[in-house]
């Protein structure tokens, strides 16, 4: 029998995306983009140990708006990172493998992921450390 | 390395649309993956009009009448027509399930039908299941005891150990639920899927098994079992309504409790 030149069934083209796929591969997504966001934290740490001229420039690149958007998305990574590895933890520990379950906490993920970025971003244009 | 796209002979052309049934006007329209060895060309997608007033409820009623009423050609598993025998999964209106226990009502607009997802096709709706079968047999799915049976008994098993396999005995092997995984459509090769491991999983929790240690020792590898990244596709899709991100759950934790 020939065997040969058999076609792939289509996946990802035709398979619906569903809650549990999307935020699993948003998870490693966020992961990647937090590993990049990094760097800019870094030279910003690097630039205030360089001296005050140094600084005043990276202020100035991430106090920009391109910088504040980078910054936002930064840290909504970094929170949904964060809860959504908490509720990996629970899977781990071998709790919450029920649908209903796994459906509850993907949308409190999305919730309070959502809720603590804009919590820090109000707290932090009213102390105007922005 | 997963391959996203399509390979150059898999991708999917327009096919043809077979004329409207006359005298009704309840039509549903099913969009059905076509491709034929024997033709050397490329898979499409044929569209058949059906008359819902003379149909069964379920897909795969749909797709009998399609066989018996406008294409012969068209081919498909099936058997039992009520979920037990797992013959007729397929990755209808986007998601893995059996079409026998799928109702045309519940998806709204044109009816989709393609063959379970990454996987060889033999012909139109029939996936090569040989790799999937390979690594089930690769589990040793059957009792092994060193102690010898009681002599005028069974080897009997409390009511407790009993329900451990219960959510795990329904088990059909459909393989909805590994070709609904992500991780098996990149690395399939090596990892053993959600069918396979919670398969694995009724024999290390079977109570009357003296393998466990052996199962377990096996399956600890980075590819067979880690792989699952608890995506919860296969549990989300499983038409028999199982876990098997749960019971794949359970073996990591007997891992690491083993090691303690």
């Amino acid at each position: 029998m020939q065997t040969q030149n058999r076609p792939l069934s289509p996946h990802l083209q035709v398979y619906k995306p569903q809650l549990t796929s999307i935020m699993s591969i948003s998870h490693r997504a966020s992961g990647v983009a937090l590993s990049l966001g990094i760097l800019l934290l870094v030279y910003w740490l690097a630039a205030a140990a360089a001296g005050p001229d140094a600084f005043a420039r990276a202020q100035g690149i991430v106090g920009s708006f391109l910088g504040q958007v980078i910054l936002f998305l930064f840290s909504y990574a970094l929170f949904y990172h964060l809860c959504n590895g908490i509720r990996h933890l629970f899977w781990d520990a071998g709790k919450g493998f029920e649908l209903k379950t796994a459906y509850a906490s993907g949308y409190a993920v999305l919730a309070v992921s959502a809720a603590l970025t804009l919590l820090v971003w109000i707290i932090a244009f009213a102390t105007g450390g922005a | 390395m997963a391959q996203f796209k399509l390979p150059a002979n898999s991708r999917i052309s327009e096919g043809k649309t077979w004329p409207a049934p006359q005298g009704t006007g309840n039509i549903k329209r099913f969009r059905v993956y076509r491709w034929n060895p024997d033709e050397g060309q490329n898979p499409r997608l044929d569209t058949y009009q059906v008359d819902m007033d003379s149909c069964g409820p379920m897909v795969l009623d749909a797709l009998i009448k399609i066989k018996n009423e406008i294409d012969p050609t068209l081919t498909f598993r099936r058997s039992c027509r009520e979920g037990i025998c797992g013959s007729c999964a397929m990755n209808i209106d986007g998601t893995n399930t059996l079409a026998c226990t799928k109702a045309c009502d519940d998806v709204s607009g044109d009816v989709r039908v393609y063959p379970l997802p990454h996987m060889p096709v033999v012909k139109d709706l029939v996936p090569d299941l040989t790799h999937f079968y390979a690594q089930y047999a690769s589990i040793q799915p059957w009792m092994q005891t060193q102690t010898p049976a009681p002599p005028d008994q069974e080897r009997l098993q409390s009511k407790e150990d009993r329900a451990k396999l219960d959510g795990l005995y329904e088990c059909i092997l459909c393989a909805c639920c590994s070709t609904s995984c992500p991780s098996y459509w990149w690395n399939g090769d090596r990892y053993l899927g959600p069918a396979i491991l919670l398969q694995a999983y009724r024999w290390i929790v079977d109570s009357r098994d003296e393998s466990t240690g052996e199962r377990l020792d096996d399956l600890e590898d980075p590819f067979k079992l880690y792989r699952c990244h608890t995506i919860m596709n296969c549990t989300k899709t499983c038409p028999k309504g199982l876990n098997p991100a749960k019971a794949i759950g359970e073996i990591k934790k007997l891992l690491i409790e083993r090691r303690t």
